[in-house]
């Protein structure tokens, strides 16, 4: 789950980090009031979970307070990248002295979190790792020991910063760490980290990634969660404990395990098809459940056919076929559907099915091969 | 013959009187696996199915019984506690079933096990099973047949159906390990692979790969030096598109890194033959 740059720095904030001051504001007249309020310059900041907002046009200055509300008034109704802007955050401005990067991240080939720092901060950080990466200094952390103040001072000493810097930098650094394992982040990265003109260092930007694995040790983070980014149907499934993401294709795809499942698409794409989603069923997937993901893919007007294929090993396939009876009572599908039961209970799962108007296949290859046939047909009899 | 796991493996099962544990328990029992000893704080004293007496610690266990192999059915909240006890238990080898551990958690417990003489297969994995012999894990028993393949995958289902097509065409199976689909895991592909390079039962092997990371091809530059035996592979996730995941946590595009077309290329480059969909990989066998 991506949070935004401002809840980002609110926790930061918690744990030492120095923030400008400023806070959010869903409608124009907010911004002027806490423009107002901060006296001064202040930056407008659309809060939508893509990168790019400041090429986007989705962060701008503002003199006066009725300056803001104007630009809070142009940004909050802007889409950038399909995501509509809802929220803005109001931040006094800061002189820019020097923009530095910093950010943890686990690094999966270490199988440790890693802590990176480039004194070439800012929104070019990314073309900085890719063409010159001996600008980025890096520390790997032991998990089981954590962050230890020589390592922040070594990174300090690494990007260069000015040595009357390095106490408070240790300090951000140690609060970003703290930030990061107490969130169960996935990323926690300030960039920019910037030393200001009155020689001050303050995080401008902030972002956080947290492992949706570890959401039930943070009750009080889920209730950050942006559905904005996510597609709806995408929100439905999880309800479910679904795995689906929507793809642009034709052929919707009902699968029990995530390898197979993109096993699925792949064949179909090898065939000629395109899939329509990724869906993951789960293991022990029950009636309701493959209702639910019925439901779902059957509700994307581009699906004109579908596969449903299960290996079925803790999944039961006469559970699945009564499922698929189910919904296909409740659903009504106009669309050809090519089912494929393998595995435990394959057989009586196929009987179940007998009096459905369904297409059976054998094999992975035979299944998809049909799913195609179908979607084409469909196609064809559209025209 | 086999890897990890065979007839004299000794099991302790913790979460036996969990459903997916007990389910497990009764499967890996008649499919003729030493189910030792089950695990589950507060149960000490009970037995399960009548035969398996239960614990309220993994040190108890193993003094009591000689269990030699953990198998973990715990839920995700309590999978990291359930790794380190089992570690701290004498046990050498513990199979993580569980799906959804924290990443950190995992970050933690590997940096543990690092420091100690205990190996971990998962989590998030179907397993292990040698067939014929012992199944520690929830792989189907009756879709693979002792011979000589060794199988190893980062999915589950997925491995459920190349044991199945090796089994309709006669083809029999070493071991298969399940190292799971998520990020960070204690056995990996070189791991499996160093494993079956040296057991003289296993004469090729079957890697199943997907996106994300770059464990297959670390993979395919260990085989290319250090494997003597024919590899095949394949790989999911040509299609998937970046930056999802795809329902494992570790199978996502990040960052231009853990495309399937590079893993398929490294791998061929190391002279691996690399199947198009999972249905052809016993014709490349040969």
């Amino acid at each position: 789950m991506k949070l935004h740059e401002y809840q980002s720095k609110q926790i930061f904030s918690k744990y030492g980090v120095p923030i400008p001051k400023g806070r959010v504001a869903s409608t124009a007249a907010d911004a002027r009031q806490i423009a107002e309020e901060l006296g001064g310059r202040v930056v407008i900041k659309s809060q939508v979970l893509v990168g790019g907002r400041g090429k986007a046009g989705g962060i701008k200055l503002a003199k006066t307070p009725q300056e803001a509300e104007e630009i809070a008034t142009q940004i909050l109704s802007m889409e950038i990248k399909g995501l509509p802007v809802r929220k803005v955050l109001v931040d006094e401005a800061a002189a820019i002295g020097k923009e530095i990067y910093l950010g943890i991240t686990n690094d999966r080939a270490a199988r440790r979190p890693v802590m990176m720092a480039s004194a070439a901060g800012g929104v070019e950080i990314e073309e900085v790792a890719r063409l010159t990466p001996e600008k980025i200094i890096k520390v790997h952390i032991d998990p089981l020991l954590g962050l230890k103040d020589y390592q922040a001072r070594n990174i300090a000493i690494g990007i260069d910063l000015p040595r009357e810097h390095w106490k408070l930098f240790g300090q951000i650094a140690m609060g970003l760490w703290r930030a990061y394992v107490d969130c169960d982040a996935t990323l926690a990265e300030i960039n920019p980290l910037v030393i200001t003109g009155d020689n001050r260092l303050v995080a401008l930007d902030g972002k956080m990634v947290l492992d949706d694995n570890a959401s039930f040790r943070h009750p009080d983070l889920n209730e950050m969660r942006d559905l904005d980014a996510e597609a709806p149907s995408e929100i439905e499934a999880r309800k479910y404990g679904l795995s689906f993401i929507k793809l642009d294709g034709t052929i919707g795809c009902m699968v029990n395990g995530a390898g197979l499942a993109m096993t699925t698409m792949d064949i179909i794409k090898l065939f000629g098809g395109e899939p329509a989603n990724f869906l993951d069923v789960g293991g022990g997937a029950g009636a309701d459940k493959v209702a639910a993901a019925m439901r779902i893919i059957l509700s994307d007007p581009n699906v004109d056919a579908v596969l449903f294929n299960i290996f079925g090993g803790i999944t039961r396939c006469d559970e699945v076929a009564r499922g698929v009876l189910a919904a296909m009572d409740e659903v009504k599908p106009k669309v050809p559907m090519v089912v494929r039961l393998v595995g435990t209970n394959a057989e009586e799962g196929r009987r179940i099915l007998e009096s459905a108007n369904l297409i059976t296949a054998e094999t992975l290859a035979d299944a998809a091969r049909k799913a195609v046939a179908a979607s084409k047909g469909m196609k064809e009899a559209g025209k | 013959m086999s890897i990890l796991i065979n007839k004299n493996t000794r099991l302790v099962v913790q979460g036996i009187t969990g459903n997916e544990g007990l389910f497990h328990t009764t499967q890996m029992l008649s499919y003729g696996t030493q189910v030792v000893a089950g695990v589950t704080p507060g149960k000490g004293g009970e037995w399960v199915l009548n035969k398996v007496p239960v614990f309220d610690s993994v040190k108890v266990a193993v003094d009591a019984t000689g269990a030699n192999t953990s198998i973990i059915f715990v839920p995700a909240r309590f999978a990291a506690d359930a790794m380190f006890e089992a570690a701290d238990s004498g046990v050498s080898l513990i199979v993580c079933i569980t799906e959804g551990v924290p990443v950190q958690d995992m970050m933690r417990v590997r940096s543990y096990l690092d420091q100690m003489n205990v190996r971990l297969v998962g989590p998030n994995c179907p397993g292990l099973l040698t067939p014929g012999e012992s199944k520690v894990g929830i792989i189907p028993g009756n879709i693979a047949i002792p011979g000589n393949v060794g199988v190893v995958s980062r999915s589950g289902t997925l491995t459920y159906e190349v044991l199945y097509a090796l089994m309709l065409k006669g083809m029999g199976v070493s071991t298969c390990v399940g190292i799971g689909g998520d990020p960070i895991n204690g056995t990996n592909f070189i791991d499996a692979l160093s494993m079956f390079e040296a057991d003289p039962y296993t004469e090729k092997v079957i890697l199943m790969g997907e996106i994300g990371g770059s464990d297959e091809e670390k993979a395919a530059d260990f085989i290319a030096k250090n494997m003597t035996k024919p590899v095949v592979a394949f790989i999911a996730g040509q299609t998937a598109p970046p930056g999802k995941r795809m329902g494992h946590a570790g199978a996502i595009v990040e960052g231009g890194s853990g495309l399937a077309e590079d893993k398929v290329n490294a791998l061929k480059t190391a002279g691996v033959k690399v199947a198009q969909h999972p249905e052809q990989l016993p014709d490349l066998l040969g």
